[in-house]
């Protein structure tokens, strides 16, 4: 570009465009931080996290390694946690799907225009002149992404037995309730949303020039690709429900809500 | 529908420029295009506009609209509000030439920087290929791109931050994956990509693939795959350990 000046670099929020572009970023940063707030402070609750007479256990206490609950793994509270540091069963776990989101593709895009305007918007100036991007540190630690979405995977298996098991009630057998269907559409989203991640459509057969040797891989492929069309829509149903999930689970749990029974 | 003005931005002789506004007449399925074309023929005979085919396929009349990179000659004016002036101005990433021309030869000289196809050797005695269908699928929708560089114009790393010399920009991404992912293809760019083409500046903000006027699917279906490409090479131990055990990598 050496020889003919570009254009003079725009301030921030400078532009042309005559639309609402800073709308979907103001709406990502309300709904992040609200989804923020509201995960540390449940996490740090430690009570209200399942439903006695039922199956039902919170999404974000689920798996559940420590905890005085009937669905605690390992029994109670590990000796090894430190005293400063108030016990619940949620802070072994979220860092998972925390780490997993936070380095997911969809998300990345969004919170960097949400919450450190780079850029504001699509052709919009921005507050600041260096950048290296993803291709220096600390970002290019996004680069574990793939590693949390093996652990997310996990854990779509160990909520799908969670939902399945929300369909039996102790003492009374199979049925369900209310909290049945938020748990079991809860994962449905879950897994639509860690199912089409970039990562795991790259692994399956991505990352292959000629799909068509492996059939395996090119129906894997095919599904990733599939549910990757709608990901950051997926994202966002599964982060609702995810949340809702909880809330049901705690008013229940505190006597606020009542569980219907519908068989 | 009427009148409209068009606040079109005029470079001066002595450097810089200015916003000037043309009031045109403008009717049923006119395009900007066809109304610049109306202000130089009746306005501003001096009014410097690259175009071409004027049916979206040669990429020349690229220009910036209300604030948004878009080709003139596909930009309706029944879809844009007529009630205020219509802002049209060149390319913001690329140094003015005059009025709305830019000059993208940056571009070519980038192009040249990409490892050029590579491929195996032929599949039958007649020095031609087989490949599946499905497998020239991936690589066909690359294919469309006709390099109107308005992906490059709204790419924030080049036009905000001006990362010429150490990013290629969404455009030469996409022409890099449709040779990467080529199944004919045996050449090996993941390490260029993440050296010398600068994937990692890329932060996904799917600009690009918003303005496409050929609808490519540039941030999900060729950075991101490429980015994966460099996880793979760059940053995953295990894979390599896999790898280095089980499967060595193909050259």
């Amino acid at each position: 570009m050496a020889g003919i000046p570009l254009p003079v670099r725009r301030s921030f929020g400078e532009t042309t465009r005559r639309d609402r572009w800073w709308l979907p970023p103001a709406l990502v940063f309300v709904g992040l931080s609200l989804f923020i707030v509201y995960a540390t402070w449940a996490a740090f609750q430690s009570a209200h996290y399942w439903l006695p007479g039922t199956n039902y256990l919170s999404p974000f206490y689920s798996p559940e390694l420590f905890g005085t609950s009937p669905h605690a793994w390992f029994g109670s509270a590990p000796p090894w946690w430190p005293g400063w540091l108030p016990y619940s069963p949620a802070l072994l776990i979220l860092w998972a799907p925390a780490g997993f989101r936070a380095t997911c593709y969809y998300y990345r895009g969004s919170y960097y225009k949400a919450f450190w305007a780079d850029p504001p918007g699509c052709a919009v100036g921005e507050p600041r002149k260096g950048y290296v991007g993803e291709s220096g540190w600390p970002l290019k630690a996004q680069n574990v992404h793939r590693y949390f979405m093996y652990v997310a995977v996990l854990f779509i298996g160990l909520l799908a037995y969670d939902a399945v098991t929300s369909f039996w009630f102790p003492g009374e057998g199979f049925g369900v309730g209310v909290g049945s269907l938020v748990l079991t559409v809860n994962v449905v989203l879950l897994s639509g949303y860690t199912f089409g991640c970039h990562s795991l459509r790259h692994i399956v057969g991505g990352r292959r020039d000629c799909l068509t040797d492996s059939p395996a891989c090119q129906a894997m492929y095919k599904g990733c690709s599939a549910l990757n069309r709608r990901h950051g829509l997926w994202a966002w149903m599964s982060l609702i429900s995810v949340m809702f999930a909880d809330v049901y689970v705690r008013l229940c749990s505190m006597g606020v809500w009542t569980d219907y029974r519908l068989i | 529908m009427g009148q409209a003005t068009f606040r079109i931005w005029r470079t001066k002789p002595e450097g810089g420029g200015e916003f000037r506004d043309y009031p045109a007449e403008v009717g049923e399925g006119m395009v900007v295009l066809d109304a610049v074309h109306q202000i130089q023929a009746t306005q501003a005979p001096d009014l410097a506009c690259r175009w071409n085919c004027k049916a979206g396929k040669c990429g020349s009349c690229s220009a910036e609209v209300n604030g948004v990179p878009r080709l003139m000659c596909m930009t309706r004016l029944d879809d844009l509000p007529t009630d205020q002036p219509v802002i049209v101005e060149p390319m913001q990433a690329f140094p003015p030439v005059k009025d709305l021309v830019t000059d993208v030869s940056w571009n070519y000289e980038v192009k040249k920087r990409i490892a050029p196809f590579k491929p195996r050797p032929a599949d039958a005695p007649d020095g031609t290929w087989r490949m599946a269908q499905e497998d020239a699928d991936r690589v066909q929708e690359f294919r469309k791109c006709i390099e109107c560089f308005l992906c490059q114009d709204v790419c924030h790393v080049l036009r905000d931050h001006h990362k010429h010399e150490q990013f290629v920009g969404p455009r030469f991404l996409v022409y890099a994956a449709s040779l990467e992912m080529n199944p004919l293809d045996t050449g090996d760019r993941v390490p260029e990509l993440k050296k010398e083409y600068g994937i990692g500046y890329c932060n996904i903000t799917k600009c690009c693939t918003k303005v496409c006027p050929e609808h490519i699917t540039i941030t999900d279906n060729a950075i991101i795959p490429l980015k994966e490409r460099v996880v793979d090479e760059f940053y995953d131990p295990v894979l390599k350990l896999i790898q280095l055990v089980f499967r060595p990598r193909k050259k």
